[in-house]
């Protein structure tokens, strides 16, 4: 067990290191120049050679790459090259609201899915069922920012109950902070809903057509109680599975959504590095999600333990 | 007499329409008295199962009964409410189903499992006492060391441990009525053979009555008191387990009784002067596990070292229980898996380590049949096309094939109208006929039969062993033939070879092999086989 987590963090090093190559070449083969973008419009050829000597970009790729992982090696994600300051603090600035609203989506995602999944199965077949996936249908097919602005529109400008954009540290209050947060995690949510509910209804379905299911009424055990102690945990672990690609899906899923709601977060850091060209922003955000990726698979793996006593590793 | 504790009295569960009969049951009756084995005994669709269901109220919506009634010590079932016969089930009466290995919550221990029999029956006892009780249970069908298997979950027993296991979870509450539906028919036959004794010894210390499903009558000789013989969901034959072995009067029941394989071998087939061998295996070995990404792991050795060799037109049969290595035999021998050690012989050529590549001319000289004919024919595929496949990816022309696959299918015993349908047409014995004759179109040299019959009613799995008898002796044809039935292998095999934890213990042509077992397993799996009571009193009389 112990042996298991350790071999796996090890792993992760050989995980990175291939992200770390692809990033960076992906990024030297992508079109646009960080030293133009710097320079300005007006500046001359020779401004601009300046600024790229002055980043090291005129180095050849090899020698960029090697400089930049050494001292990755030593803990320095470098600084970036648009406002000189530690990518490290860029990230640690940035990182609080998408924590805080990746939580909040998946903690109701979960909430409400997992409960909705088990009724459509329990109610296989009748309007409940039916009502249930007409929701995922819907919730999988409403692009994000529609969604986001409808809910602007309703609850920020119509009802004027919850503010329009913006975040406030919970440090400042919890209303503050969650007010802000309500509209972001019901549109980030929608998808993730659809998902889970969609796969706790066919894993909860599929556990009630099994023998032991059978074995259970036959001993005759109340209906809930089937369903409580005899079906779902049974049925966690297809849940659990997807529960853990939705938090690596979330990554991505933020960045629409903090445009949306303008919330300062890793998401919108990504896109402004991104159009900038800020070489070592990019790399270390990415660096980043990569490495919570893999922490994240290996928190699943570890609760499939708490469900099922046959898997050990 | 005294009151029966089950008596079911003109039930009638009519199908849904568009099914092959009206009514899966019609018209039964039976009754199960105190302390009675009553052996419920039909092939599969007789309806046997529905009626263990319907007794139990656990039918599928789809399947509710029209007419008749089930009591229960004098209460209609069919008529008391969910909550009443919530009540019923598990305390007065109880059910032991067939797959021991699916049967139990995979997530819950096993001391949990029969402790919810308690605590949703018994509610007197306090948690103590139920614990108490857990532990007597468990001891009552002699699971070793009860405080700590109380404590593993499901998966960390064996088969026939889990079925003491639902045995142990039905007793519980001490009911009037036991249903158990094919009890012993996943597990090996010293296990069943263990299983029978205990459920005989149970009844008796406990008084309660049995009905017992089953399909084998080697079983029913074994345990009943009486038997119920069940045709297409009637009843068609009735009485004392002796009457209806010894003199059977229905000719459903007759039929089925001359079905069951003898366990005494024909008299040897005239030997064919030896020849070099078709297929020699010499010191074939498979380990499994042991490579792990770091190292270490389980590793478990499923073939040790086995030699063996197949004359041209012989059959040989290799009998072992679950676990024995003889399908890992057969998968090795066929290159589904790889061997880790050893030579596979075919001809000339060493074929136990050749690359995909070099492998592909040997290929089609190993043919195989399955041991499910449900699940081993390609649904989407008409039967022609998965007859012609084969032929054709080694070179053969559409219409050579094809000729082929209709020579081959009224070879079988079907219609050449079967070369265009598909599989989910045909019946089990139908599958496993169009199986062989896809196995047949490759012209293979060895036929590998991997319990080829054992998933077959016993009138089905007779013709179908006719089957086989007839094309060997057409064709002559070498073939491996991997069972756990004694008694089939004692009818087709020319010899026999007994395996054991991956080795062969034993080996030597069926007739003596039969007369004189030497090693203690064998003797073990011959003392531990079903024996029928009518074939021997025939014999005794004829």
């Amino acid at each position: 067990m112990g042996r298991f987590i350790l071999g796996r963090l090890a792993a992760t090093l050989p995980v990175m290191g291939v992200v770390a190559v692809i990033v960076f070449l992906l990024l030297r083969l992508a079109p646009g120049d960080p030293a133009a973008i710097l320079a300005g419009d007006a500046a001359s050829p020779e401004q601009i050679a300046e600024i790229r000597a002055r980043l090291g970009l005129d180095q050849p790729i090899l020698a960029q790459f090697l400089s930049w992982i050494g001292r990755l090696a030593q803990g320095d994600l470098g600084s970036s090259i648009i406002s000189n300051q530690p990518v490290a603090k860029l990230i640690l600035d940035r990182i609080e609201p998408t924590l805080a609203l990746a939580t909040t989506t998946i903690l109701f995602a979960v909430l409400v899915a997992v409960p909705l999944g088990v009724l459509a199965a329990w109610w296989h077949g009748t309007w409940v069922d039916r009502m249930v996936m007409a929701i995922s249908v819907l919730g999988f097919s409403v692009p994000v920012f529609v969604l986001g602005y409808l809910l602007i529109f309703g609850f920020a400008m119509q009802l004027r109950v919850l503010p329009v954009q913006g975040y406030v540290s919970i440090t400042e209050g919890l209303w503050p902070f969650l007010s802000r947060l309500i509209l972001p995690t019901l549109t980030l949510s929608v998808i993730y809903i659809a998902l889970i509910a969609r796969t706790t209804r066919s894993s909860v379905l599929e556990v009630l057509g099994e023998d032991y299911i059978r074995t259970a009424r036959a001993k005759g055990i109340g209906e809930t109680q089937v369903l409580w102690r005899h079906a779902l945990r049974n049925a966690a672990v297809p849940v659990i599975s997807v529960i853990g690609l939705g938090i690596a899906l979330l990554i991505s899923g933020v960045v629409v959504t903090e445009s949306v709601f303008n919330l300062p977060g890793l998401g919108r850091l990504t896109v402004d590095s991104v159009l900038a060209r800020d070489y070592p922003v990019i790399q270390g955000v990415i660096l980043l999600f990569s490495a919570l990726y893999v922490l994240v698979n290996l928190a699943i793996d570890l609760t499939y333990l708490l469900f099922d006593p046959r898997i050990r590793y | 007499m005294t009151e029966p504790v089950l008596s079911i009295r003109g039930l009638t569960v009519p199908l849904p329409r568009g099914a092959d009969r009206a009514n899966a049951i019609e018209g039964l009756s039976l009754d199960v008295a105190p302390g009675e084995i009553v052996c419920v005994v039909g092939e599969s669709g007789s309806g046997k199962s529905v009626t263990a269901s319907a007794v139990m109220g656990l039918l599928p919506p789809i399947l509710t009964p029209s007419a008749g009634e089930i009591l229960l010590q004098g209460e209609n079932v069919l008529k008391v409410g969910a909550a009443r016969l919530r009540r019923l089930r598990g305390s007065r009466m109880a059910m032991v189903f067939q797959e021991p290995m699916t049967a139990l919550n995979p997530v819950l221990k096993v001391g949990a499992q029969i402790d919810e029999m308690l605590k949703a029956h018994s509610e007197r006892l306090n948690a103590e006492a139920r614990r108490a009780r857990v532990l007597d249970l468990l001891a009552d069908v002699h699971l070793p060391d009860p405080p700590s298997l109380a404590r593993a979950y499901p998966h960390q027993l064996s088969g026939g441990q889990r079925q003491r296991v639902m045995i142990a979870m039905a007793l519980a509450n001490d009911p009037a009525l036991i249903i158990a539906d094919e009890p012993t028919t996943a597990l090996d036959v010293t296990t069943q053979a263990q299983i029978l004794k205990l459920l005989k010894e149970l009844q008796a210390r406990r008084d309660a009555g049995i009905l017992f499903i089953t399909h084998d009558f080697g079983v029913v000789s074994e345990i009943a008191d009486r038997v119920v013989v069940m045709q297409k969901g009637r009843l068609v034959e009735e009485g004392s387990v002796d009457a209806v072995l010894t003199r059977p009067q229905h000719p459903y029941t007759q039929m089925l009784i001359a079905a069951v394989p003898k366990a005494e071998p024909p008299p040897p087939r005239p030997r064919q002067p030896p020849a070099a061998p078709i297929l020699a295996v010499r010191d074939l070995t498979k380990t499994y596990g042991g490579r792990g990404l770091f190292g270490g792991g389980r590793a478990v050795t499923a073939l040790d070292g086995v030699s063996f060799a197949l004359q041209p037109g012989e059959t040989l049969g290799i009998v072992g229980e679950s676990g024995s290595g003889k399908s890992t035999l057969a998968r090795c021998i066929a290159r589904f898996v790889d061997p880790s050690a050893g030579h596979i012989r075919v001809g000339g050529d060493d074929i136990a380590h050749c690359t995909p590549r070099a492998l592909r001319p040997y290929r089609r000289r190993i043919q195989m049949i399955f041991q499910d004919p449900y699940r081993s024919l390609n649904p989407r595929r008409t039967v022609g096309q998965a007859i012609i496949e084969g032929p054709m990816n080694y070179g053969l022309s559409r219409e050579a094939a094809l000729a082929r696959a209709a020579r081959l299918i009224d070879l079988v015993g079907l219609d050449a109208g079967a070369l265009g349908r598909y599989p989910h047409e045909f019946s089990g014995g139908q599958r496993q006929r169009i199986a062989i004759a896809r196995a047949l179109a490759m012209e293979p040299d060895v036929l590998i039969a991997d319990e080829a019959v054992s998933a077959l009613d016993v009138s089905v799995q007779r013709q179908v062993l006719e089957l086989l008898e007839d094309l060997r002796e057409r064709l002559n044809l070498s073939i491996l033939f991997i069972t756990h039935d004694l008694r089939v292998a004692a009818r087709l095999c020319d010899r026999l070879i007994v395996m054991l934890n991956g080795q062969i213990v034993e080996e030597g042509p069926t007739g003596s092999l039969f007369a004189n077992p030497r090693h203690a397993y064998t003797q073990a799996l011959f003392a531990a086989a079903p024996k029928m009571r009518a074939a021997e009193t025939a014999e005794a009389t004829g």
